[in-house]
């Protein structure tokens, strides 16, 4: 199922924007949202961190597979994981050496992009704890590797930081970070930023209390650790810190806006993605959700989980928050990317970045003082009715608040959010947004639980299902400028695939039972498909190899939380299996199978 | 370890398999006349058959069935009790209602450490290496008993009423 609805005045909007670039440049380009430079550097044809740049755009300057030939593109190389889990990890490129890191366990290859086929260069078995599979919530996934200064950091599921020799696949240094024994996995992919590796933990469906590490590149150290819950000292919150919202401003609110101790197995954990801003010197990222996920026992806003924070790399001091889902009573992790952009609002130049939450709202963020400056829907929502700019807060609708013994139904959108983890890009050349999400709803029934350490703490019985229309995916265009939807997509199959946007106007990813797209940046009109071994839940990536030519990178290999039902052989019997995707994932098994697959593609000799 | 002769359910496996293993034999022997016309034989210093079955080594079979599983499996009043321990030792938040989540489905019928009541009740109380923890020193024999008879259970076919007579005194010395 596919079908397309594009908004004709944005299409000419977007014509006559190119007209007055080519007479006004200056003019257009104070119009169109602009990655900072110091977070955007020109393009090296590489691509070193899963997001691409510090302002996380995934935009990729290389042109010559484009709208008018992609239709010829064709498989380069492929290469088997060996490990038929979800690929979420984002194919790394430096020094013509691909890096790929598999879900557990966690191995890492370095692929010679110099020779015929790509073979092997070395590769790397951290061997991770067997038991550390149990308490992953959804899927043995990994978001991928970081590339630095000749090193290659990654994560292992029984929270191991390792940096390797990219060269060589020498292990440098190994720090162990957490202890699967609670709960704590860690499946993101680290981010380096001033020579601090910036790491985070899993385990928000097991009661793990949530953190963001520092360590030191070269010896692995760890420098800092911000807990999300807690007192100041162990969130990291100093004198200087001064969020824009009353209610973000506080002593020790990690440990007041909770039930005595609660804070202790609260969650907050920190799976996602992380930008900076070299001229502010600030990292960004969000929390995770509470836990447990029955929110009568956890009365008060449960601070800092679904929290945005800015912090200061050197140190980890907090400069400001903003909670997202005070008090969240649906699951709705606050771990989805940030981009960042400076345009221009109301007539005044603005630093800002733009998540879209998986409350189902687009935040634009003043970047320097923690400012909401719009939130808007970006799919279809009921639970939240809007956001309050004025507290920063959800206004939320009273009839999709969860209660013990009670099914709410048709929540909307479901605990996996309007969008999960899968990341979206921005394009300076469109000035758009690519947004792959969802369109799921559900029934929850709150129950209670007990904390024993090791296993899930949720205490919620899910059930999802379609939303509005039957789509479950939907892949929207999103204009920061107007703030709303340009195009939509519409999918049978949640995405649970990032994408990847390009100069050569084309938009990249991938669908659940197996098919890898390029679509027109500008139209959404499909230009090229290609039907991979397994369904696509990883990220795409552009590189110039080392023939000057433009390559397109993914893996292919179904899991995650919506692919558990392949991945971990599930019963569809059971709807409330997987956290409750079960039964609307149920086809997925007539769909696909399972694999683990690299694909690299790129256009015929001539 | 019992013989085959005195356990009937090998006998019944055995009887089911009697045509597999007739063919069995009619080809190991075609081999055998095979092999002595060519006068080579396969292995001149080893078998010529190893076991590569099952879940123990070496074609090992799997320890005598423990009697007390025998009165608890389909026994209502366990499986209640089971069911309600499945939720409060957060067994549902990896197993759920048995379709499986962060572990492995319990109501497919397939059994990676073996199905039968006293080798589920074996898994909840030592564990198994891929995550699945260890029960034994936080529940009793009992209470483990009732989980197994709940697991067990939840792939059986729909129980008929006559045979699921309660047995209020069930008790089991830890």
């Amino acid at each position: 199922m596919m079908t397309l609805a594009i908004e004709h005045s944005k299409f000419l909007r977007l014509l006559l924007t190119g007209a007055s670039l080519f007479f006004f440049p200056a003019l257009a380009a104070a119009e169109m949202p602009t990655p900072p430079a110091s977070a955007a550097p020109s393009d090296d044809g590489q691509w070193t961190m899963p997001a691409k740049d510090y302002a996380a755009t995934r935009y990729s300057s290389l042109d010559e597979i484009n709208g008018a030939n992609v239709s010829h593109l064709q498989v380069a190389f492929a290469f088997s994981t060996g490990v038929d889990h979800g690929q979420e990890a984002a194919p790394i490129v430096a020094n013509h050496t691909m890096f790929i890191v598999t879900p557990y366990p966690n191995i890492v290859f370095a692929l010679d992009l110099t020779k015929p086929g790509a073979p092997i260069k070395w590769s790397y078995h951290p061997r991770p704890a067997a038991a550390s599979q149990g308490v992953a919530c959804c899927d043995v996934v990994n978001r991928g590797a970081t590339y630095s200064d000749g090193k290659l950091f990654f994560n292992t599921l029984d929270d191991n930081t390792i940096a390797l020799d990219a060269e060589t696949g020498k292990e440098l240094w190994k720090t162990k970070l957490g202890d699967i024994n609670t709960g704590e996995t860690i499946t993101m992919a680290p981010l380096v930023v001033k020579g601090k590796v910036l790491v985070g933990d899993s385990g928000g469906e097991l009661g793990v209390r949530g953190w963001l590490a520092a360590l030191d590149d070269t010896t692995g150290k760890i420098l800092w650790r911000a807990y999300a819950t807690g007192p100041d000292k162990d969130v990291l919150i100093g004198p200087r810190f001064r969020s824009f919202y009353a209610s973000d401003n506080g002593s020790d609110l990690g440990v007041k806006t909770w039930p005595t101790d609660a804070w202790k197995t609260g969650g907050g954990t920190m799976w996602g993605w992380i930008a900076y801003d070299p001229d502010l010197n600030l990292i960004y990222y969000g929390t995770g959700n509470p836990g447990p996920w029955n929110q009568e026992q956890r009365p008060g806003d449960n601070k800092w989980t679904t929290t945005l924070f800015a912090r200061d790399p050197d140190t980890g001091a907090a400069k400001w928050a903003l909670q997202y889902n005070p008090h969240d009573e649906h699951d709705y992790d606050g771990i989805n990317e940030q981009i960042l952009v400076d345009m221009t609002v109301d007539g005044n130049p603005r630093r800002v970045l733009l998540h879209p939450d998986r409350n189902g709202h687009l935040y634009m963020v003043d970047r320097e003082s923690g400012e909401i400056i719009s939130a808007k829907p970006y799919g279809h929502v009921n639970s939240v009715l809007r956001i309050d700019l004025k507290t920063g807060r959800p206004v939320m609708n009273p009839d999709k608040l969860t209660k013990i013994g009670t099914v709410v139904h048709d929540i909307c959108p479901t605990a996996s959010g309007l969008k999960d983890w899968n990341p979206s890009a921005y394009s300076p050349s469109t000035g758009l947004m690519y947004i792959p999400h969802e369109n799921l709803c559900m029934d929850w029934k709150s129950k209670p639980v007990s904390y024993i350490a090791g296993t899930p703490f949720v205490g919620a019985e899910v059930v999802t299902k379609a939303g509005p229309g039957g789509n479950r995916g939907e892949f929207t265009a999103w204009d920061p400028v107007e703030g709303k939807a340009v195009w939509t997509i519409k999918e049978d199959l949640p995405l649970w695939s990032g994408t990847m946007a390009t100069a050569g106007g084309l938009v990249f990813y991938g669908t659940m039972d197996g098919w890898f797209k390029a679509v027109d940046a500008k139209t959404g009109e499909l230009k090229w498909q290609f039907r991979t071994g397994s369904g696509i839940i990883g990220q795409p990536v552009a590189y110039r190899g080392p023939d000057g030519h433009e390559y397109v990178a993914i893996l292919s290999g179904v899991g995650g939380w919506a692919g558990a039902i392949v991945a971990g052989d599930l019963d569809p019997q059971d709807p409330t299996g997987a956290l409750g995707m079960n039964g609307v994932m149920a086809d997925l098994k007539t769909k696909t199978a399972a694999g683990g697959t690299l694909y690299v593609f790129t256009l015929p000799k001539s | 370890m019992s013989s085959p002769c005195r356990n009937p359910d090998r006998w019944a496996a055995a009887a089911q398999l009697l045509p597999f293993a007739l063919v069995a034999v009619l080809a190991v022997a075609s081999t055998n006349a095979s092999a002595q016309q060519d006068a080579a034989p396969a292995a001149q210093h080893g078998p010529n058959e190893v076991f590569v079955t099952g879940l123990f080594p070496n074609g090992g079979t799997p320890p005598p069935k423990d009697p007390i599983g025998a009165r608890f499996e389909g026994n209502n009043l366990a499986i209640a009790a089971g069911k309600q321990l499945f939720g409060e030792m957060n067994c549902t938040g990896c197993h759920f209602n048995g379709g499986g989540g962060m572990g492995p489905a319990l109501m497919s019928g397939h059994w990676r450490y073996g199905g039968r009541i006293d080798q589920i009740y074996a898994s909840i109380a030592q564990g198994r290496p891929n995550g699945m923890p260890s029960w034994q020193d936080s529940l009793q024999p009992q209470q483990m008993w009732d989980l197994a008879a709940y697991v067990k259970s939840l792939s059986a076919p729909a129980p008929s009423s006559a045979s699921q007579i309660a047995e209020p005194g069930t008790r089991v010395k830890p």
